[in-house]
């Protein structure tokens, strides 16, 4: 079933709009947070903001002009993905959508033509295929509780997914660290003041063009926090606490673990996809197809 | 005050540093001063940073590099001399490969002398600069062309 | 006009070109002809299109008493020629595949051969006429093509002889057979086009006649043999079961029921699995990279290895729902998922081309052998989408080999600089390949949602799931080499003939045109072949081909936004540790000494080297391949 049209525009609209604002507002608490869990006070609720909006009053440094259009590109898509999200698209487009943004990432590091970039490029596409196979089995996995790829349909369902997909909840967790840039998957480069090999894929990026990277990546909470929702849309209490939940584990996730290296990542990702995720997906087909057909 | 001075990040350098200063500003940067209170970061990257704080007096090897890492920063952005070697030269100012202070390569904005630096000093060596940056961007804005002067404000 | 000739010319007109073009003295100039016949090629094809989109599945009477006698006489003399050569050159193996064939073929044709008229010789649907615009079309392209390329590869080549002659000769004789291949319904014409195919593939891929050329050449002759025999073997089984000879008709065979038609079925499923180079078999394709790059292109990735998974996709009724077809489809998978794996590996772009060549074939062949209507829906998608992107990838890379002399991924850094009009587009060639909202990435979707309706999907959708994401990796670190900005090079892209460019952008035309029209593709031939054949069809929905078609609106507009930068940024030398020099092009190490600046891309040969997978997908594929044996000797028994 697709939604109302005016109801998923106007769905998209404000996705666009506030997404920025709830997303620099968690990367704050975020902050927060983890300054509080190493006994700091931390930064201002709203220093994301400030981050952002200082890389506006900078002077545009490229390497090449490409970069522009490539950051500039990576926070278009990034949006769009999202907006398909909330407007109630196919999830398989959303995730399409939402790698290609992450490929014009990639090709604006390579494009530089730098050694750290390199390095963070290379990893950013490591990182990507470790992810994308939990994601693709997370939609799949929606499918099979709701029989519909479209979020506007798996939200309004009133089957527990959660119940459902227990495998391919933590599965989704755990490429969520990767996604968020979190300890110990931080391998491209980090959300914060962490550094690895300068700061991968966004080291030759400044001033503005950095902001965009910012905002893109604030719209990405959002996008991807959804999904999170997804899993618990039956009941939008209890699924804003897991949210919230969630977030808090990245965070204490993060804080509690050194950063692994690519190999272990890809492997334990692939992993997770191979077995929670699988497993999971198998024991519902074998109940949906075999038991009661 | 604009975004800018709120989110003043940082890149330090040590330029030929007998280390007493770098770990004064290190020290600085640790959760007991906690200076991200003020949005402070401390990157390894001067495309992203504000704020450049060098340790150290510039010899013939570390001329260029120097020079180079302030070139990729984006403007507006200050640098703080830190120790007075960074200063002056110090009393490595007499040896045959030190050009003296790093003034002779870059402008610089704040001076913060001290043998080595105390972190108080440094950080309001920062808070100074932060000022400086104000200005500096304000400058950007009515000419963008134009590059501003160094100011040479000492604490 | 009637179709039936339109067939008849496109099956014959490439064969008198191919004569004039080996007849042709050096005083004439041949480049004409080709030309010439590239155009004629490429317009009755288009004509096909408009006058028989609409007509569904005809079939045409074609007397075949004398064809069949000129065709017997055909094989018999390749067979002697091959049985020379193969002598010659000490390859046995080849040598009593084709004793074993050419037996099997006098065994048929005198036992039953010569008794049997087919009433309908010929026939013509939707799919024939997608085979066909990507035989026309495409194949011409490349034929005009390769012009300018043997030009030049012969001038960078002396110690090869010149064998132009043959070589036009050639293509176009494959151009008539594939032709032929995809308009004849009698399965003794297929396997005598199919023989034909890899005839023109052995010689072409042995063209340089080095000893790896004549190696490979064997190797992918004998593979193909190996296919060419179990199809001689399906129509033995099929004349012996039904003399009558009616079922050698493709359109009755498919109906013909599981217990009879499942036998054949599976043995020319498993000549289309040669012939597509799926697993046990890849190794003859990505052998067959030696040859010259427009042979590669036209052969090896967008006509000849089609002709593998068209014959699967006619067989694709018959195999739904078997557990022979679950086999077939599964080995069609893992192909796709190891070779999408192998190809992170490889740094010779033509083996990168082809490994994910094979792959994208293992997923048309994953979609045919559970040949549910959707999934062949997806299968022609994805074929027209391969055909085109990959193509116009292969010519690419054959125009920067011939202008840097090397088809090495990390020779082509800085291709933006150095020959940017080229690099776009192989940009747009690649996006074809892996990005939304272009062609393949559609297709995928597609699978995947049709996989959640078909039996054992769940294990196609996971292959997918891992396989995709596998490509886009090695996709996207080649696109970033090509488009990263090495600083201050020269411009290299000139001499390149205008014939070559022209091929090029239509081809690059092509990739865009056939992602914006896609679902008129569909509607008007896709939808109705699967409605015949299955009484129901699938497309997309109509809100999500708007969303694509918006996007790839997006990603076209997006580019000119550099253009209304209000400020010109500053260009900055990138962050080096501050020891940067020159732009950022060299950097300054100990000792003062300057060295220049190299980067390489991530290979990861620990997890996804060649030999590793390449194993372990043989024994699998090979045991599944026996399955599906086993599970058809039970059926004979």
């Amino acid at each position: 079933m697709i939604p109302e049209p005016y109801a998923s525009i106007i769905n998209a609209i404000i996705y666009l709009l506030l997404a920025p604002v709830a997303g620099g507002l968690i990367a704050g608490i975020d902050r927060k947070v983890t300054a509080r869990m190493q006994g700091r006070v931390g930064p201002p609720l709203l220093q994301p903001f400030y981050d952002v909006g200082k890389f506006f009053e900078k002077e545009n440094l490229v390497v090449t002009t490409t970069q522009n259009f490539y950051a500039l590109s990576y926070l278009v898509f990034m949006a769009v993905a999202g907006a398909l999200f909330f407007s109630g698209g196919d999830m398989l487009l959303v995730i399409f959508a939402f790698t290609l943004s992450h490929i014009f990432l990639v090709l604006g590091a390579y494009a530089a033509f730098s050694p750290y970039s390199h390095i963070g490029a290379e990893r950013e596409l490591i990182q990507i295929i470790a992810y994308e196979p939990m994601i693709i089995i997370t939609a799949v996995g929606m499918y099979m509780v709701t029989k519909s790829f479209y979020v506007g349909s798996i939200v309004q369902s009133t089957t527990p997914i959660i119940l459902y997909l227990p495998g391919v909840f933590i599965g989704y967790l755990i490429v969520l660290t990767i996604k968020l840039r979190k300890s110990p998957f931080d391998l491209s480069t980090s959300h914060h003041a962490h550094q690895e090999i300068v700061k991968g894929v966004t080291t030759d990026f400044a001033g503005p063009n950095l902001g965009r990277i910012e905002i893109a990546h604030w719209y990405e909470y959002v996008f991807l926090l959804g999904v999170v929702y997804l899993f618990f849309a039956w009941n939008p209490l209890i699924a804003i606490a897991a949210i919230i939940i969630a977030y808090f584990l990245e965070i204490l996730v993060d804080n509690t673990t050194s950063r692994v290296k690519w190999q272990m990542t890809l492997r334990s990702a692939w992993l997770v996809a191979g077995t929670l995720g699988v497993i999971n997906l198998g024991v519902l087909y074998y109940l949906r197809m075999v038991v009661v057909p | 005050m604009t975004y800018l001075a709120k989110s003043p990040w940082i890149i330090h350098y040590d330029a030929s540093s007998c280390n007493g200063c770098d770990i004064e500003v290190l020290a600085a940067l640790t959760p007991v001063y906690d200076v991200e209170r003020f949005g402070i970061v401390n990157t390894g990257n001067p495309k992203h940073a504000d704020v450049f704080l060098v340790t150290g007096s510039v010899n013939d090897k570390n001329r260029e590099i120097l020079k180079n890492t302030y070139d990729q920063m984006a403007d507006p952005k200050v640098v703080v001399a830190i120790g007075i070697c960074a200063a002056s030269g110090g009393i490595f100012r007499e040896c045959y490969n030190v050009m003296g202070g790093i003034d002779k390569v870059i402008p610089v904005d704040v001076f913060v002398p001290g043998c080595a630096a105390r972190p108080e000093a440094i950080i309001d060596g920062v808070v100074k600069a932060l000022g400086i940056l104000e200005a500096k961007r304000q400058a950007m804005n009515d000419r963008p062309a134009a590059a501003a002067k160094p100011a040479g404000d000492s604490v | 006009m009637q179709i039936v000739q339109l067939l008849l010319f496109l099956i014959l007109f490439p064969l008198i070109s191919a004569i004039f073009l080996l007849f042709a003295g050096k005083s004439f100039d041949s480049s004409w002809i080709v030309k010439i016949s590239a155009l004629g090629i490429g317009v009755v094809s288009l004509y096909l299109l408009a006058a028989g989109f609409d007509k569904g599945l005809i079939t045409y009477a074609c007397s075949s008493g004398p064809v069949d006698l000129v065709m017997i006489i055909i094989e018999l003399v390749i067979a002697v020629y091959l049985l020379y050569l193969g002598i010659r050159h000490r390859k046995y193996s080849a040598v009593i595949l084709v004793l074993v064939q050419a037996a099997l073929i006098l065994w048929f044709e005198a036992t039953y051969g010569h008794k049997i008229e087919l009433s309908f010789n010929l026939f013509f649907d939707q799919l024939s006429i997608i085979m066909a615009l990507i035989i026309g079309i495409i194949g011409s392209l490349i034929c005009v093509y390769s012009l300018g390329y043997m030009e030049t590869y012969h001038q960078h080549h002396p110690e090869i002889a010149d064998r132009r002659r043959m070589f036009f000769f050639l293509l176009f004789v494959f151009l008539s057979a594939m032709f032929g291949l995809v308009f004849s319904n009698n399965l003794v014409w297929i396997l005598f086009f199919w023989e034909i195919t890899t005839f023109c593939s052995f010689v072409l891929i042995g063209y340089s006649q080095t000893e790896e050329a004549t190696n490979n050449a064997f190797l992918a002759l004998s593979m193909n043999l190996l296919g060419g025999v179990a199809f001689a073997a399906a129509l033995i089984y099929i004349a012996t079961m039904d003399p009558s000879g009616r079922l050698l008709e493709l359109n009755t065979l498919i109906y013909s029921g599981y217990v009879f038609a499942i036998i054949p079925a599976v043995l020319i499923c498993f000549a289309g699995l040669t012939k597509a180079a799926q697993l046990p078999f890849s190794s003859w394709l990505t052998g067959a990279m030696v040859a010259p790059t427009p042979v590669s292109a036209l052969l090896h990735s967008s006509t000849m290895v089609k002709a593998g998974v068209y014959i699967i996709l006619r067989f694709a009724p018959v195999l739904m729902g078997t557990t022979e077809g679950l086999m077939i489809a599964l080995v069609g998978g893992i192909t796709f998922l190891l070779t999408s794996c192998m190809a992170i590996s490889q740094s010779n772009a033509k083996r990168v081309l082809a490994y994910s060549t094979i792959g994208n074939l293992g997923l048309i062949v994953a979609c045919a052998g559970v040949g549910t209507y959707n999934l062949m829906w997806v299968a022609i998608l994805l074929m027209i989408f391969h055909a085109v992107a990959k193509s116009l990838l292969f010519l690419c890379v054959g125009t920067v080999e011939n202008r840097i002399g090397s088809r090495d991924i990390e020779d082509m850094g800085g291709l933006i600089e150095r020959m940017p009009k080229l690099a776009v587009m192989m940009f747009i060639g690649m996006a074809g390949m892996f990005l939304a909202p272009f062609g393949m990435i559609i297709s995928k979707w597609a699978a995947i949602e049709a996989f959640t309706a078909a039996p054992f999907g769940l294990v196609f959708i996971v292959i997918l799931a891992f396989g995709g994401s596998a490509s886009l990796f090695f996709w996207c670190k080649w696109m970033g080499k090509i488009l990263s900005v090495m600083r201050h090079q020269e411009n290299v892209e000139t001499g390149i003939r205008p014939e070559k460019w022209a091929v090029l952008y239509i081809l690059t035309g092509l990739v865009v045109i056939v992602a914006l029209i896609f679902p008129l593709i569909s509607s008007a031939l896709i939808e109705p072949f699967v409605m015949q054949i299955y009484g129901e069809t699938t497309r997309l929905a109509q809100a999500n081909i708007t969303i694509m078609l918006l996007m790839l609106g997006l990603l076209i507009i997006m580019p000119f936004s550099m253009l209304f930068t209000r400020k010109a940024p500053r260009i900055a030398p990138p962050y080096m540790g501050g020891m940067s020099t020159e732009g950022g092009m060299k950097y300054t190490g100990s000792m003062g000494v300057s060295h220049d600046l190299v980067l390489s891309n991530y290979y990861l040969k620990n997890y996804f080297g060649e030999e590793r997978l390449f194993m372990a997908g043989t024994l699998v594929c090979w045991g599944l391949i026996l399955i599906a044996f086993i599970m058809i000797a039970g059926v004979i028994l």
